[in-house]
């Protein structure tokens, strides 16, 4: 399947990159009917790879990629279910999306993550897949799952443990604080910051230089200095799971949700 | 380095900037909530604008419950 238009995501081969459109309302939230359509995604993937040398994910919505975990969707599956029931729907969510991260990790073709806007909590570590991650200005990352009583649960931790110093980890993770586009390029995040709405634009280039090499070297030198952390990807999600059984957690998800504070997304 | 003065008129025109008002529309004490009919990612937004602008990284934290310009510039102010 060279084409997909789904209701959360599209895909389209152009130019030799696969370009992938993030562009579900509000601003990319990722529940149930985003993570089927990346499941399609990763299906589709080996067939379509050998006409492509680049993979390239991007946003159509203004808010920015992506603000993470559709929270709403989460708290009403766990309102409406039976207890266990809830926490075997959130583990099972958590092992489908943590496949479709894998695949995009692993992926022989180099892979580009354009971002603008937020870049939060599941759209971060949906960027982390990347390869290389070209912010515009208006970009801005956090991991606010701490506020929830969480952790990042789509495979951020060992992937950030992977590409950063560990001291940059501690501090995104336990602060939760949010950061621009220079402090990611200084902390070695992003590959490129550009101008505002240039992020496409600057990846597509960056994608047809890729296209001038080699695809079997490329492939392997990506294997070799990016190994996918399946045993601590496999841990978190222990962890994510013995974290939501914990009420405060519940409490902190119906506040969220329920909150008309001007400010809900600030730790 | 700026004065305070200095630095609360350039926070309110990258604000009236970045939300297309007038200028002449914001007060320091203005509640940009309210002034600019903006909700969180917004104010995000300009929270990024402006560090660009003055250089400097603020984290979010420390805007907490901070919703006035007046404010808001006195936080940048002290990183300058």
């Amino acid at each position: 399947m060279k084409s997909f238009c789904g209701k959360a995501i599209s895909w389209e081969v152009r130019d030799g990159a696969i370009e992938v459109a993030l562009h579900r309302e509000p601003a990319n939230e990722i529940g149930t009917q985003s993570l089927e359509e990346l499941e399609q995604l990763a299906s589709a993937l080996p067939g379509i790879e050998e006409s492509a040398h680049a993979l390239i994910i991007y946003s159509k919505m203004s808010a920015g990629f992506s603000a993470g975990g559709d929270l709403r969707e989460l708290h009403r599956r766990i309102g409406e279910t039976e207890r266990n029931a809830a926490l075997a729907g959130i583990r099972d969510f958590h092992q489908r999306i943590h496949h479709v991260m894998n695949v995009l990790d692993a992926s022989p073709l180099t892979t580009i993550a354009a971002v603008h806007g937020i870049v939060f909590g599941g759209g971060l570590e949906l960027a982390l897949t990347c390869d290389l991650i070209i912010a515009d200005k208006t970009a801005r990352f956090c991991f606010p799952e701490l506020r929830l009583g969480l952790i990042p649960g789509f495979g951020g931790i060992p992937r950030l443990k992977r590409d950063l110093g560990n001291a940059v980890v501690r501090d995104l993770l336990l602060t939760g604080r949010s950061f621009n586009s220079t402090k990611a390029q200084q902390i070695g995040l992003v590959s490129q910051v550009v101008g505002e709405s240039e992020a496409l634009r600057v990846a597509r280039a960056t994608a047809a230089q890729l296209g001038k090499f080699d695809r079997t070297t490329a492939a392997a030198a990506k294997k070799f200095i990016k190994p996918i952390p399946y045993d601590e990807l496999r841990q978190e999600i222990e962890i994510v799971i013995g974290l939501y059984s914990r009420p405060a957690v519940q409490a902190a998800l119906k506040k969220f949700v329920e909150s008309t504070d001007a400010q809900p997304y600030l730790p | 380095m700026p004065t305070q003065q200095q630095t609360i008129d350039e926070v309110l025109e990258l604000a009236a900037a970045q939300f297309k008002v007038p200028r002449e529309s914001l007060s320091p004490d203005d509640d940009f909530f309210k002034k600019l009919g903006i909700d969180s990612l917004q104010a995000l937004s300009m929270l990024t604008r402006l560090e660009q602008h003055f250089n400097v990284e603020l984290p979010d934290y420390e805007l907490q419950g901070v919703s006035d310009f007046r404010t808001l510039a006195e936080r940048i102010q002290a990183r300058l």
